[in-house]
């Protein structure tokens, strides 16, 4: 979920156009903006934007292999 | 579609046809290979994102003890059913606690003769509802491992801190490394690794599972919830199987950090203690629950004295051996006949992460197949 709003030891968060408060306990130095993992209702950890798209290259690599390996005669 | 980002990412066919390739070429370099997935989201995404049936037959998926309302036991569930024939009292939980049998009654038939029972989505609503109706006890039914444990710990020290004197916790909070060491001692078991829960790792990191890998040889991943994730799970944990190692390594890289969450973890150092716990099908484990501190005690709802009902388990349920990995659903005479999602016989049926619940709306054509 989007942090859009941070009140103290709570925030709201948005996901698809729903906002939900959310606990902030667990991650104090959440910021308006960050993607957060909620769990029951609190923010758990921040999502990593560059841990993400480094997976993600690694499987676009794996994809590429497989097309290139299905093509060959 | 989600606008969270790397949601559809996740599920990209092209790379999960790259990977489930990769599966099974790593798959025919062993005989056989059977992981366990710790966590009941898991469980859920297995069947629900079909990987059983994309999986080679010599790999195998076991489902383990990481469905907190599973494993929480009748007794616990007859004291929080007295507690809510108290008057005055208000109890609150999430929602999955609802229609899980315990020895006579269930939360929901409580309430269908005038109990006040409340679903709520998190523990700061409770905490709400007890600022908003201060002549009421308001009970929370601290159910759940590490993940859940953190926000049952932020609502009893907001309670402390503001003077909530009417909100208090009746905890069940377990901890998974005991449990997981218990399954690796147990020899009816035959694993060849684990599939590490990914939400539980957010908090307590990676060492936990070092133990695992290094004392029992055993390949730990912790892995993410998306078809994707799954899959780079199962075949980063087959790499190591095939190379003969045991490692602990991370693939859901984007959440979970080997260290973990210390602030999270700080939370439960302060309002919890270990104590002995009692899991459904496994007996008490030694130093696998958490209390609330003395410190704390306003907020425990084990001080208030209720006459308990004598606990009664159901002796055909099979939900036991299913959460130590030696049965499966389909080995269960009520599954399926008798016990489903709307006539529930035990925890495993009720919970949409326990292994009937998933098996029942998802895998029943391997029950006839």
């Amino acid at each position: 979920m989007k942090v859009v709003r941070i009140e103290g030891d709570r925030a709201t968060a948005e996901i698809d156009h729903v906002e939900r408060e959310i606990g902030t306990a667990l991650v104090p130095d959440v910021a308006i903006g960050d993607y957060v993992i909620v769990h029951a209702g609190f923010a758990i950890q921040k999502l990593s934007e560059s841990e993400a798209l480094e997976t993600l290259e690694l499987f676009r690599k794996m994809a590429e292999l497989d097309a290139a390996s299905e093509a060959e005669p | 579609m989600s606008d969270l980002p790397f949601v559809t990412e996740f599920r990209d066919p092209k790379a999960a046809h790259a990977m489930v390739g990769r599966i099974r070429a790593l798959a025919k370099q062993v005989d056989e290979a059977t992981f366990m997935e710790v966590c009941g989201t898991h469980t859920m995404a297995i069947y629900r994102h079909g990987i059983r049936q994309l999986l080679p037959s010599n790999v195998r998926m076991l489902s383990g003890p990481g469905c907190p309302v599973c494993v929480t036991p009748n007794d616990y569930l007859d004291r929080a059913i007295a507690l809510a024939r108290q008057p005055g009292f208000v109890i609150t939980t999430f929602g999955d606690m609802m229609r899980v049998p315990g020895s006579t009654s269930s939360l929901q038939r409580e309430r269908a003769t005038g109990a006040d029972v409340r679903v709520v989505y998190s523990t700061l609503d409770a905490l709400d509802m007890a600022r908003r109706e201060p002549e009421r006890q308001v009970v929370f039914l601290g159910v759940g491992f590490e993940t859940t444990a953190p926000t049952v710990a932020a609502a009893v020290l907001s309670a402390a801190s503001g003077g909530v004197a009417n909100f208090s916790v009746l905890s069940a909070a377990k901890v998974i490394p005991p449990a997981l060491q218990t399954l690796v001692s147990d020899d009816r078991l035959r694993l060849h690794g684990f599939l590490c829960p990914g939400h539980v790792s957010v908090v307590l990191g990676t060492a936990p599972y070092e133990p695992l890998a290094r004392d029992h040889h055993l390949p730990c991943v912790v892995a993410g919830f998306e078809a994707l994730d799954v899959l780079q799970g199962l075949m980063m944990l087959l790499e190591q199987r095939v190379a003969g190692e045991a490692r602990v390594e991370i693939a859901y890289r984007r959440v979970v950090v080997a260290e973990g969450n210390p602030v999270a973890r700080s939370l439960l150092d302060r309002v919890f203690e270990p104590c002995d716990s009692n899991w459904r099908g496994i007996g008490v484990l030694p130093g696998s629950g958490l209390a609330i501190r003395e410190e704390y005690g306003a907020h425990d709802a084990a001080r208030f004295e209720v006459e308990v009902e004598p606990t009664r388990e159901n002796p055909g349920c099979a939900c036991g051996d299913i959460l130590r990995g030696i049965k499966t659903p389909f080995d269960c005479k009520l599954f399926g006949k008798v016990c489903t999602p709307e006539q529930p016989h035990g925890a495993c049926m009720v919970s949409s992460e326990g292994t009937c619940a998933a098996a029942f709306r998802y895998g029943r054509e391997e029950a006839i197949g």
